[in-house]
């Protein structure tokens, strides 16, 4: 166990990965001489030389394929794509060839490439830096995803996503990357796994990534009002832990699910008709979703915290619900 | 109308030379058998078709070894029957067949066979590009001696992965062949219709990368240009990028009806056919008269109906297998 913060977390799960593989490598904008745009790769550059932390034009498409590419040929490439929302100029490379290669081929050709990117609002950036499109990348079969939201799962989700077959797609929330905590030492992280960061009772919180710090907040201030929650952190988005979910519906009976993307066609509407489906008889309420609003994201901060969920929304949502 | 003769002693050259020929031959009768086949319902989806095109694939493969790379467009069944792949194996791709080099999961366009690191078979103009510039940087940061050919048609000159992928290239010093079948028509629109600098090698030279036009209808000459950029490859001076120009005779897929170019414009190119071309000057040095034609005719006929008897007695991929693929080990 080793105290950091998430920035740094990341950066020793790289740190390891590039130590004990050399197949591995990292490609991006600004990732080597700039020591990252969020500071994560500062110092990779120095300890493991320019053939392996390339810095890259800004070509995101391209160079996005040709970490694929490189996976074909037997590399481990993590590609840092700066944010979710340069991501979409990579959208064709993701989803037309990494998702899709190893079924298109008959299972011959396998695409073992990870993708990191920062994601999320509340920085003021405005409405093309502040996306949350995790659910996009959720929808496709051949990929997988996951948001870390401590910072254990910084270091132990991007390990375990280096060890994985398929293309992975880590989204890593902006505002967590100085957000201090414990990493863990040498516990292999499994994939496809939520993790409980409160027991509760009367309701199941259902999050991910940059919402959890809120919905915690919000589990204490319902606690303050005899309320007692249970928040789920789901980790990974593809594949969905429904186990985890409806084990804690079988005592909760009620769910509200938060998450800084947009509600309409939402990450949050599949968990919602998962849960429909997989445990409607646990159900007392309808699940409920508390979400981005509709919004591209505006620039003023009294609007931008309106357009996000707050502890105080998710707090009325659950009053709702009981 | 020259064509170029590679230097070997006579034997050995008319054997090369036979074998391009007979190559050629392949690629013409099997599309053209896929053409009659896709008519009668047995191929579906889309169909492109390589005829007029052939010295390209052709002339190229040669300079390519084992240890190379290659990545084509879902014009690729010339490409694949040059790089080796079994006809049987991609016509019973295309009837979707569980014994088809992809599995009957990809059908026409999407040929691949992972042990003669032939990567496919890409319906996205110039996505296969990416892909390739990221082979052939595996190839260099595992110190392995290969080249990567990268096939694309003209209307890819347009796409912004184009642009991406040659600059990174060349940054990189990747060894990249990247091949350009200028066919003058991407589907129906016309090169100049498209570009306003139709002189597609030199948007490479201005990425500092060699290019050159090569007569693509002359498959020694396509051969002879390949094997320059190759060996500049193999000396780590890459990339490389060869605008091959070319015509393709039929249209761009099945039902296309072809109203944007006249008769008389194919007839023309049709003068310049690449086998007619090639069966010409072998006969003019000697090496080929009509009996040694009608063997080999006769022999490829052979390989087509081998490979249409594949195909049909193919097994189709149990329904139940649907997920199977979508990622490593079992399903979703």
């Amino acid at each position: 166990m080793a105290k950091m913060t998430y920035r740094v977390a990341v950066r020793e799960a790289m740190r390891e990965a590039l130590r004990a593989d050399p197949r591995v490598f990292l490609m991006g904008e600004d990732v080597g001489k700039y020591g990252g745009c969020f500071a994560v790769t500062h110092g990779l550059l120095e300890e493991f030389g320019p053939k392996r932390i390339r810095d890259t034009p800004l070509s995101e498409s391209t160079f996005v394929g040709a970490g694929i590419g490189a996976a074909l040929g037997g590399m481990r490439p993590i590609v840092e794509i700066m944010t979710i929302n340069f991501s979409l100029l990579a959208l064709d490379q993701i989803v037309n060839n990494a998702a899709i290669l190893r079924y298109m081929s008959g299972g011959q050709l396998g695409v073992p490439l990870v993708i990191r990117m920062a994601t999320g609002g509340g920085r003021q950036l405005a409405a093309q830096h502040s996306h949350s499109l995790e659910g996009w990348y959720a929808h496709i079969p051949g990929i997988k995803a996951a948001a870390p939201a401590t910072v254990a799962d910084a270091k132990g989700l991007l390990l375990a996503a280096l060890k994985e077959p398929d293309p992975v797609m880590l989204f890593e929330h902006a505002t967590l990357y100085p957000l201090e905590g414990e990493s863990e030492d040498d516990t292999p992280m499994e994939f496809g796994r939520a993790a409980l960061r409160r027991a509760g009772r009367d309701v199941s919180l259902i999050t991910y990534g940059g919402a959890l710090g809120k919905t915690l907040q919000a589990a204490a201030q319902l606690a303050e009002q005899g309320v007692d929650a249970e928040v789920i952190d789901l980790r990974s988005l593809r594949p969905l832990d429904t186990e985890t979910i409806f084990a804690s519906l079988a005592h909760t009976h009620r769910a509200v699910i938060v998450e800084e993307a947009w509600k309409a066609c939402g990450f949050g509407a599949e968990v919602s008709a998962r849960i429909m489906e997989g445990a409607f008889d646990a159900l007392d309420a309808p699940v409920a979703r508390v979400c981005g609003a509709e919004v591209p994201m505006p620039y003023a901060q009294a609007l931008e915290q309106a357009a996000l969920p707050q502890p105080e929304t998710i707090v009325k949502a659950v009053r709702e619900l009981l | 109308m020259s064509i170029h003769k590679t230097a070997a002693t006579p034997g050995s050259e008319r054997e090369h030379a036979l074998s391009l020929l007979r190559q050629m031959l392949l690629i013409r009768r099997f599309e053209e058998k896929a053409a009659e086949l896709y008519s009668a319902g047995k191929i579906r989806g889309f169909l492109h078709l390589y005829i007029g095109e052939e010295a390209i694939a052709v002339g190229a493969m040669q300079a390519l070894g084992a240890q190379d790379a290659v990545v084509a467009t879902y014009r690729e069944h010339g490409h694949a029957l040059a790089r080796g792949l079994p006809a049987g194996a991609i016509m019973a791709e295309m009837y979707g067949k569980a014994n088809g080099c992809s599995r009957g999961r990809g059908g026409s366009m999407h040929l691949f066979d992972v042990g003669r690191r032939f990567y496919g078979g890409y319906a996205i103009v110039a996505g296969g590009l990416p892909v390739a510039v990221g082979l052939a940087l595996a190839d260099k940061l595992q110190e392995r001696q290969a080249v990567t050919a990268c096939f694309f048609g003209e209307g890819a000159a347009a796409e912004g992965e184009f642009h991406e992928s040659l600059n990174l290239a060349a940054l990189w010093r990747l060894p990249v062949l990247f091949l350009c079948e200028n066919n003058l028509y991407a589907m129906g629109t016309a090169l100049e219709r498209s570009e306003s600098q139709t002189d597609i090698h030199l948007k490479a030279q201005n990425y500092n990368i060699v290019a050159e036009a090569v007569d693509g209808m002359d498959v020694l000459a396509v051969e002879s240009a390949v094997q320059r950029a190759v060996a500049q490859l193999r000396r780590g001076e890459g990339p490389y990028f060869l605008e091959l120009r070319t015509y393709r005779y039929r249209a761009h897929s099945m039902s296309d009806p072809e109203l944007y170019r006249s008769k008389e414009e194919v007839a023309q190119w049709r003068g310049r056919d690449p086998i007619s071309l090639f069966d010409a000057y072998l006969r003019g040095n000697g090496m080929l008269d009509d009996a040694e034609l009608k063997t080999l005719e006769t022999d490829v006929a052979k390989d087509v109906d081998w490979a249409v008897d594949e195909a049909e007695k193919g097994a189709w991929e149990p329904v139940s297998d649907l997920e199977r693929d979508v990622y490593a080990g079992a399903g979703a």
